[in-house]
């Protein structure tokens, strides 16, 4: 019990280790940081900084992936949220544009959630329909165009600094903070879980089954809006075919590498960010090692294989009868 | 009976749409649109052939739009640049797909793993593999691909029946035989009822599943080879997303993603569903094309939520039915 | 319906299935421990022993699901070994599951020719193929239409279906695993039937069952198992109850587990306010009204078949099903129940039958599911500290005897009388006034299941009122104050003091009279 927190985040705290390492083994200037008006950088701060979209999206996924779903919506959510606030942004007060872009995520996720929760969809089939039909919502903002912008105080949120700390890599840290306060430091957190591992008996325990799995795919799609928010700050623009385009897999990707089971139950949000982390970590790592970006949809799969190959209950099995010691 | 329902509600919806696309644009009856239909939709209707096969087993398989860019870059150099004659490069192509699919569907069985993430990996790796081959868009002028684009059946007022939409019809039909009339194919529905049961009947879950993964990559490949031929070229880009569009073509259709219930029929329906969608809108000419994505999840939505209703009722009279008892 | 003559005497030089030295560990811990079982041509053998006395691993490692460390197995004479049930199959030995391995989304016909299909070049031949199916399942008096999906029928019907591909299929040897735990008596009988119509005609047929009545109404003989071990092999005529008993359990034991205690005087005045009352509780088509009153101390036993609505009326009586009739009231005052967490709201728990599926939560620990329904009501805004928790946990770990007695233990790796207990604690730890328990000791090892016994009079001194559901009529007989007897979904009879007794309820549950206008 005591040992239970780092012995369950030691492999992927490990991982995440070994592959800056290996980075600063390919680039030698990979730890260097400078300080440039006012905001860092440097190749390190770029993995938090590029990482931060798909940590957003991830810190929404885990919940979702907990309790026994997926949210397959969250890239098409992303688009839809940076097509809003892109739209938006010139011509709105900035909490006018925020409040659209998060309120549409919010409505987003609700949508996943009463088709899950109430209706009894499959997750993966539920939230299919928004991934359909969610780029073609955004792409109805936008009209089909790339939409631009210029507003200093939206764009603040994908290029600005606050310490100097980008601000995404703050918005990530205090989203991050916020959740675990908010869900370890109640018992939500037991809920989900229960709720994840066995819907029907936590339904009998009294818990509210029905609300809890509609919490969190409405703070899946807050999450995407933010990530969206950040992605369209960043570059200034809003591409409805393009924004969040894969995403989706990422997060479930850095999800499984913090070692969340795709069948609900245990989770941890911290964890789910380092391993959004440590899949920008590798992005970055193979640019800096001078590969082509191509390479990254070969080395991600390889790392899914791996990682599943790790968690797959026949090899586990075997595992577990070879850490048995006597007790 | 209520076997049948999803089909036949497919069908109604698709008649009438049909019927609304020919009372606004008398042109939808001719055969040139029919032709068309099914020439535009011939790579998609194969990837939905072998989807079919994949959902009634209870699985699923997002690899096959990677499998389809892989195919046509893969042809364009092999033709283009290495001289490979263009059937020995569709041979060479359609039997790495193959070992692919089989690759996915021994995971998948060996490991307990689920489909979803293992073909999800598929994905990544064959779109990887094709951007690794090439990222630009390269022309095929082999004198094959312009014998096939020029060849049709021309059928009465004025329509074009193509190779491709030739090789989609066959495809369907050669399908439907499979999984309705084979034992192969009850083992597929067997498998989406229960892999644990079917592997106590006696079947080997582990073989078929490699088979209907390898199935389905191998109509990948087909798909690629077709779409290869309808547009001349490979792009690694190219069929980004058709997994979703494939899916969505299966369910419409009215096959459960829970596994064990659907038709072939009904795929194809569903695939010809969305051509009608795509045609409407380019008929139309003020709609956008991002109507397109939107109707497709409007139609996904209300199939899913029809076929949860009927489940519903399905369940309740199965209740109703135990009270039946054995009958002596 | 006439057997051939028992074919014992011709072939009991070579038996039908010889299974000598049988052995399999899983971890190093012995599962099966050098067994041997005989089965021969023509007998209905019955395969007895606790829970972990190691018959599920006695049945996979002779049909190959799982490899054997040790033995032989001989089937008329020749070793056989097969790798996987598929192989057993082939040999000629077939297994039928509780949860019948057929498939419910294929039709009969499919389910029957599964993998054997008569086919026509390549294609399946359909016509051909019900036409046999018809002809097959004539033979089981299953006059059904085998081109409507498995799943339209019953569990028994799927039973027998089950059996008719395995006997088609040139079984030898059939094993029946708990065929009969979801049959009613009626479904039983025409098991049996066709058991003994199979065994008629020579096939060996091991059943594997906890009902001693159905040992003793078909079975020839009797191998009991004990922790992996052989303990016997007898001739079921020759084996008393309660040596049969012995057997099992290795230790004396009076048959009914329970010492039939003079009932303590608690029918001191059954409280005519009575402080819960359902009246004219129930649900169209789910179960029909009834009046249920409960005062602090009393427990109420519900008895019936499966099927006849007990654990019906104990979904309603806790929210998990809607009432469309009739009103609780709670101390005197009308009172909402249209969901669980209404139920636990006003002090009401619920241990369901299906303990895994509905009970625990096998990933979380034992500490997290005792104080899960305490959380859930408090609500997640108002969390118990870890330390809260941890006293909880420790207190029913060290009152129920919870082992091993490690609160941060997966509850999953527990076992289940175990798991039992933590349930009972998890309402418990809301400090309810009326608990529900759906066959609190099925699947539960002796000795758990008089612990729980002793719990559920414990319990009742202390002030909690109880409705317990139990199969086992002794048991309810031993601690229940007043007896409802179910059949076809409604009460059919109330049996209050003197009444309380097995042949009472009995009677009840077989009598012929219509139910009592409600």
């Amino acid at each position: 019990m005591r040992f239970r927190l780092p012995r369950k985040g030691l492999p992927q705290i490990a991982a995440f280790v070994v592959v800056l390492l290996i980075n600063f083994a390919v680039s030698p200037q990979f730890f260097d940081i400078r300080l440039q008006d006012g905001r860092l950088f440097g190749s390190f701060i770029d993995v938090f900084n590029r990482g931060a979209p798909v940590a957003l999206l991830s810190l929404g996924m885990v919940l979702v992936v907990a309790t026994r779903g997926i949210d397959l919506s969250v890239g098409a959510v992303m688009a839809i949220a940076g097509a809003i606030a892109a739209t938006l942004a010139d011509t709105h007060a900035l909490p006018v544009v925020l409040l659209a872009a998060l309120g549409a995520g919010l409505l987003c996720g609700l949508w996943n959630g009463i088709l899950v929760a109430v209706l009894g969809i499959q997750p993966i089939i539920a939230t299919l329909i928004l991934m359909v039909a969610g780029r073609g919502i955004a792409q109805l903002i936008t009209e089909g165009r790339i939409v631009t912008f210029t507003s200093p105080e939206l764009a603040r949120f994908g290029g600005g600094a606050i310490l100097g700390l980008p601000v995404p890599v703050v918005l990530t840290a205090s989203v991050l903070a916020v959740a675990v306060i908010a869900i370890r430091g109640t018992a939500l957190g037991l809920l989900i879980e229960a709720t994840g591992a066995n819907a029907r008996a936590s339904a009998l325990a009294g818990i509210e089954t029905r609300t809890t799995t509609i919490a969190v795919y409405v703070w899946s799609g807050f999450c995407a809006a933010l990530a969206g928010i950040v992605a369209a700050a960043d570059i200034l623009g809003a591409d409805a075919n393009n924004a969040g385009l894969w995403l989706e897999l990422d997060a479930i990707l850095a999800v499984v590498i913090a070692g969340s089971s795709l069948l609900g139950g245990r989770f941890s949000l911290a964890l789910a960010v380092l391993g959004a982390l440590t899949i920008q970590a590798m992005n970055t790592g193979i640019l800096l090692a001078g590969f082509r970006p191509e390479f990254n949809l070969v080395v991600k799969a390889v790392v899914v294989l791996l990682v599943l190959l790790a968690q797959s209950p026949r090899l586990s099995g075997v595992a577990v009868l070879l850490a048995r010691r006597p007790a | 009976m209520t076997r049948y329902l999803p089909v036949i509600v497919t069908a109604a919806v698709f008649a009438l749409g049909y019927a609304i696309c020919a009372l606004q644009f008398p042109a939808f009856l001719s055969t040139r649109v029919i032709a068309n239909l099914l020439t535009d939709n011939a790579f998609l209707g194969i990837l939905a052939v072998g989807m079919t096969f994949v959902i009634i087993s209870g699985g699923i398989d997002l690899s096959v739009g990677s499998v389809v860019g892989f195919t046509t870059v893969f042809l364009a150099l092999a033709i283009e640049t290495w001289g490979i004659p263009p059937l020995a490069a569709f041979m060479l192509v359609l039997f790495v797909a193959t070992l692919f699919g089989a690759t996915m569907g021994a995971l998948i069985q060996g490991f307990d793993m689920p489909p979803f993430i293992v073909t999800l990996a598929g994905m990544f790796l064959a779109r990887g593999a094709s951007f690794l081959l090439s990222t630009e868009s390269i022309p095929v002028t082999a004198p094959l691909y312009s014998a096939v684009s020029d060849f049709a059946f021309r059928l009465p007022g004025g329509g074009r029946l193509s190779v491709v939409g030739m090789v989609m019809l066959a495809v369907f039909f050669a399908g439907g035989i499979a999984l309705h009339l084979t034992r192969f194919g009850a083992n597929v529905y067997a498998l989406g009822g229960s892999r644990v049961s079917t592997g106590l009947m006696g079947i080997t879950v582990g073989r078929h599943t490699a088979a209907i993964y390898a199935l389905s990559s191998f109509l990948a490949g087909l798909s690629g080879i077709v779409f290869s031929l309808y547009t001349s070229s490979g792009y690694s880009l190219s069929a980004v997303g058709v997994e979703l569009d494939t899916i969505a073509a299966v369910v419409i259709g009215g096959t459960l993603l829970t596994g064990g219930h659907g038709f072939m029929i009904g795929t194809f329906l569903g695939v010809l569903m969305q051509g009608l969608i795509q045609t409407y809108i380019n008929f139309d000419g003020t709609l956008s094309s991002w109507w397109t994505k939107i109707v497709t999840g409007v139609l996904l939505f209300a199939f899913i939520a029809f076929q949860q209703a009927t489940l519903a009722l399905a369940r309740r009279s199965v209740r109703g039915a135990t009270a039946k008892g054995a009958t002596p | 319906m006439s057997p051939s003559p028992s074919p014992t005497a011709a072939t009991a030089a070579t038996p039908l299935l010889a299974v000598r030295g049988l052995s399999k560990s899983f971890a190093g811990f012995p599962a099966l421990d050098g067994v041997d079982v005989t089965l021969r041509h023509g007998e209905i053998h019955a395969l007895l022993g606790e829970n972990g006395a190691g018959k599920s691993t006695f049945i996979k490692a002779i049909t190959g699901v799982v490899t054997r460390d040790a033995g032989t197995v001989t089937l008329d004479g020749a070793p056989v070994a097969p790798r996987s049930a598929d192989e057993a199959l082939k040999a000629g030995i077939a297994t039928v599951y509780q949860e019948v391995n057929l498939l419910p989304n294929l039709t009969v016909a499919q389910n029957l020719f599964l993998g054997r299909q008569p086919t026509r070049f390549g294609l399946v031949r359909e016509v051909e193929m019900r036409r046999r199916s018809i002809a097959l399942l004539r033979d089981f008096d299953l006059d059904i239409d085998v081109g409507a999906p498995l799943g339209d029928y019953s569990v028994a019907v799927q039973h027998l279906v089950a059996i008719a591909r395995a006997v088609d299929m040139s079984a030898r040897i059939l094993i029946l695993d708990e065929p009969t735990a979801s049959l009613d008596a009626h479904e039983v009988e025409i098991l049996f039937r066709v058991m003994r119509n199979l065994a008629g005609k020579g096939l060996g047929i091991l059943f594997v069952t906890h009902f001693l009545d159905q040992v003793y109404a078909i079975t020839d003989r009797i191998t009991v198992l004990r922790n992996g071990r052989l303990v016997g092999e007898r001739e079921t005529a020759a084996l008393p109850r309660m040596e049969l008993i012995r057997m099992m359990l290795g230790r004396e034991l009076s048959e009914a587990a329970s010492e039939h205690p003079a009932k303590a005087a608690t029918e001191a005045a059954p409280d005519a306010g009575g402080a819960i009352r359902f009246e004219g509780f129930g649900k169209a088509g789910y179960v029909a009204p009834f009046d249920l009153a409960l005062a602090s101390g009393q427990v109420v036993g519900l008895a019936g078949l499966l099927g006849s609505g007990r654990t019906e009326t104990a979904r309603l009586l806790f929210g998990v099903e809607s009432a469309d009739h009739g009103r609780l009231t709670i101390d005197g005052e009308a009172v909402r129940l249209a969901s669980p967490r209404d139920a636990i709201r006003h002090g009401f728990g619920y241990c369901p039958e299906e303990r895994k599926t509905e009970g625990i939560v096998a990933e979380l620990t034992v500490r997290e599911n005792i104080v899960l329904a305490l959380q859930a009501r408090r609500g997640a805004l108002h969390p118990l500290s870890r330390r809260e928790q941890d006293a909880i946990a420790q207190r029913f770990i060290t009152m129920l005897d919870i082992r091993p007695p490690d609160p941060e233990r997966p509850i999953g790796l527990l076992s289940g009388g175990n798991q039992q207990k933590a349930l009972l604690a998890r309402w418990l730890a809301t400090e309810p006034r009326l608990l529900i328990l759906d066959e609190p000791t099925r699947g539960i090892d002796v000795g758990a299941h008089a612990e729980i016994i002793r719990l559920i009079r414990q319990l009742c001194t202390e002030g909690l009122a109880l409705v317990v559901i139990s199969s086992e009529l002794e048991e309810i007989v031993s601690y229940a104050d007043r007896v409802i007897v179910m059949r076809d979904r409604r009460q059919t009879a109330v049996l209050e003091g003197e009444a309380v007794n097995v042949t009472a309820i009995l009677q009840a549950i077989a009598a012929d009279t219509p139910p009592l206008a409600a």
